[in-house]
């Protein structure tokens, strides 16, 4: 059992977690969890999971070696779990297909979603899409100029985009905006939460669904590697690509596991997006974890460059694996994010997301630390197409 | 008795509803507050029911959120609010004055420690909207200890047995949210709420408070026949934002006349 014990009957991890939500969505929450408990056993559900993961996602996706980035960082081995590869580029539509599913068999019409980078956006309007649900995703008013891509392809997809002004126009206000529309439309619609927070059980539900990420990248280290990796590195806004290539190794203490959360301009500016670095536990989105917030308790705006990453809370089971030790959370600044992006695209032809740049950016300081006989693993979670507008802003091309 | 108690024995000794009206503190300026609850006992209000403001207030409709984002343009703390209450009792020791709010400006407190200072600022009972029965247990503890009851809500989702779950941690009054959806929504279904007051009253011995949803004098003399309060949120804050630019004297007007025939029509 050990660290994947977690969450207890109540949704707890340790003092983390919880269900601090609206009375309206209690009675909601507990028919979803239990939902969620009869069918993350059934046969007939797993099978249908299964196979839309091999069709429909493309999965199991690739551990690559990428023999030219380290030779170039002169350490350990580097490898990626290549969750670019998935369908709609990123590992978001894991659990957007998983909770699809669970929507389908409870009888739910309508699905809404708030999205971040427009990642777990545009996965969910394609399972919508694909299973013939109605969808609403509520996007921060910011995010929509900054991830015009994505907004242009959920509107494809036939999802209704809403753009929230509200609060600081970013994740976390579509997620108050997403709450709201829950609680007015609770009889008909299933909220489908694209990360690992959330009340009780979206952040377990989101790990389940995640964590295939983590069995297929052990399965593959076993093959490829001969051992286990020595360490995992992956991006933390939420954390649900972190928790999904974590949990399957919390119990494997050779493995070092690390978060890599958006420090912004630098932690020592404040304008930075790493609750687990510089925050405080507190209440928010239903659930305790690690929060920024002012001596007050207000939430204090976040900044990252990348609009995934810019949330001012995380997922509870990292607020537990913080405290507990199991894995560690550092942070990678904007411009470092940027410099990860130039190295992964330049050396090995695979342009990553800004979120996933952070990672790449901590893997560069970390892998010449180690012998060329270790290895790194670091979740390569997204691709990034949707980041070419921010991207030749900054190196000047135009577009 | 508590003054909360008081009140209840005095408005079904008078055959009427409790008014209850709700305004976010700090709005739509700090120093208004004080004045604006004295207005609003004026105008016939029993119980008062302030705001904390918060950040990501998720259960509020657009009304309440930018009463909320006005007054965090000042910045107003929960301590700030606190010290409004204290002044607020230098004149009103009878009026019970609820906060209300969300958990994480009183986690950042700590919740024994806001307790306290709630207590010896005069505040009767707290809601707060994220510490549902399940995680309110150290809250109403706290509470208890320092004199102060949890008020929870209720909902149109809440099953029996979670409302008798609620009833054993609940205090004050029972506040029946009367429809699916933030504050200030669009009510739909007055039979429905009716029929879940009657079933609350007959399971417990608290008063039932009804609101969300309740913009005016007719729908509110509706409630007033079954329920034994009924609390006005975001149509006041409304009438206050209209007029939020005109000055104090026009903002004290407007909250008190917006509130008067609201309680004429509390009378059975």
């Amino acid at each position: 059992m050990g660290y994947t014990q977690y969450p207890d009957a109540k949704g707890h991890y340790g003092i983390y977690g919880g269900i601090f939500a609206p009375e309206t969505l209690m009675e909601p929450l507990r028919e979803l969890t239990e939902a969620y408990h009869r069918y993350r056993v059934d046969p007939e559900f797993l099978a249908e999971l299964e196979a839309d993961f091999q069709y429909y996602v493309g999965r199991p996706t690739p551990l690559y070696h990428a023999q030219r980035l380290s030779n170039h960082l002169g350490g350990a081995q580097v490898y990626f779990k290549r969750e670019d590869l998935n369908h709609t580029g990123a590992h978001k539509i894991n659990n957007s297909i998983g909770q699809a599913l669970l929507a389908k068999r409870m009888g739910k019409t309508r699905i809404i979603a708030e999205t971040g980078a427009g990642q777990h956006g545009v996965a969910t309007a394609t399972v919508a899409a694909r299973l013939g649900l109605e969808c609403v995703i509520y996007m921060g008013a910011d995010d929509i100029v900054r991830q015009a891509p994505n907004v242009m392809r959920m509107k494809m997809l036939g999802a209704t985009v809403v753009g929230v002004t509200s609060g600081t126009r970013t994740l976390k206000d579509a997620l108050n905006e997403a709450m709201r529309d829950w609680v007015t439309h609770v009889d008909n619609t299933f909220y489908i939460i694209g990360t690992a927070a959330g009340p009780h059980p979206y952040p377990q539900m989101v790990r389940d669904f995640q964590s295939v990420i983590g069995r297929e990248a052990k399965r593959q280290c076993l093959t490829q590697i001969g051992s286990l990796p020595d360490a995992i590195i992956a991006c933390v806004g939420g954390g649900s690509n972190a928790i999904g290539i974590f949990y399957d190794f919390l119990n494997d203490a050779g493995v070092s596991l690390y978060g890599v959360e958006a420090g912004g301009d630098g932690l020592e500016t404040g304008r930075h997006a790493a609750p687990l670095n510089a925050g405080r536990p507190g209440v928010l989105h239903g659930n305790r974890t690690y929060l920024m917030q002012d001596e007050n308790g207000q939430i204090i705006g976040t900044h990252s460059i990348s609009a995934g990453l810019d949330y001012p809370g995380v997922g509870p089971e990292h607020s537990f694996l913080k405290d507990t030790g199991r894995a560690h959370y550092v942070a990678i600044t904007d411009d470092e994010a940027l410099d990860g992006f130039r190295l992964l695209t330049k050396m090995e032809g695979i342009i990553p997301a800004l979120e996933t740049s952070h990672a790449i950016a901590y893997a560069a300081k970390l892998a010449p630390e180690l012998s060329k006989h270790q290895s790194i693993v670091v979740n390569l979670s997204g691709r990034g197409d949707k980041d070419m507008n921010t991207i030749a802003a900054i190196e000047g091309f135009p577009l | 008795m508590s003054r909360l108690e008081a009140v209840f024995a005095d408005t079904r000794a008078h055959n009427r509803a409790a008014l209850i009206p709700y305004i976010a503190a700090g709005d739509p300026n700090p120093l208004l507050t004080v004045p604006l609850m004295h207005a609003l006992v004026d105008a016939g209000a029993d119980i008062l029911e302030l705001g904390i403001p918060f950040s990501d207030p998720m259960a509020d409709g657009p009304i309440i959120q930018r009463a909320t984002e006005r007054a965090l343009t000042f910045g107003v703390s929960l301590r700030q609010v606190l010290e409004m209450v204290m002044d607020f009792r230098r004149q009103d020791q009878l009026t019970p004055v609820v906060l209300m709010g969300y958990a994480n400006p009183i986690e950042a407190m700590g919740i024994e420690q806001f307790a306290r200072e709630a207590a010896s600022a005069g505040v009767d009972a707290v809601l707060t909207v994220d510490y549902p029965a399940e995680e309110a247990m150290p809250i109403t503890q706290a509470l208890k200890e320092h004199g102060l009851a949890n008020i929870f809500l209720v909902s149109p989702t809440t099953p029996v047995e979670r409302e008798q779950a609620t009833l054993q941690q609940a205090g004050g009054f029972i506040y029946y949210v009367s429809l699916r959806g933030v504050t200030g929504a669009q009510l739909s279904d007055l039979d429905e709420v009716k029929a879940k007051v009657l079933e609350l009253k007959a399971q417990g011995n608290l008063p039932v408070g009804v609101g969300f949803g309740i913009r005016d004098a007719q729908t509110a003399g509706k409630m007033a026949a079954f329920a034994d309060a009924v609390v006005v949120g975001s149509a006041l804050v409304e009438a206050i934002e209209m007029v939020a630019d005109k000055g104090d004297a026009l903002i004290l007007g407007a909250a008190a006349a917006f509130i008067k025939p609201i309680r004429a029509a509390l009378q059975r």
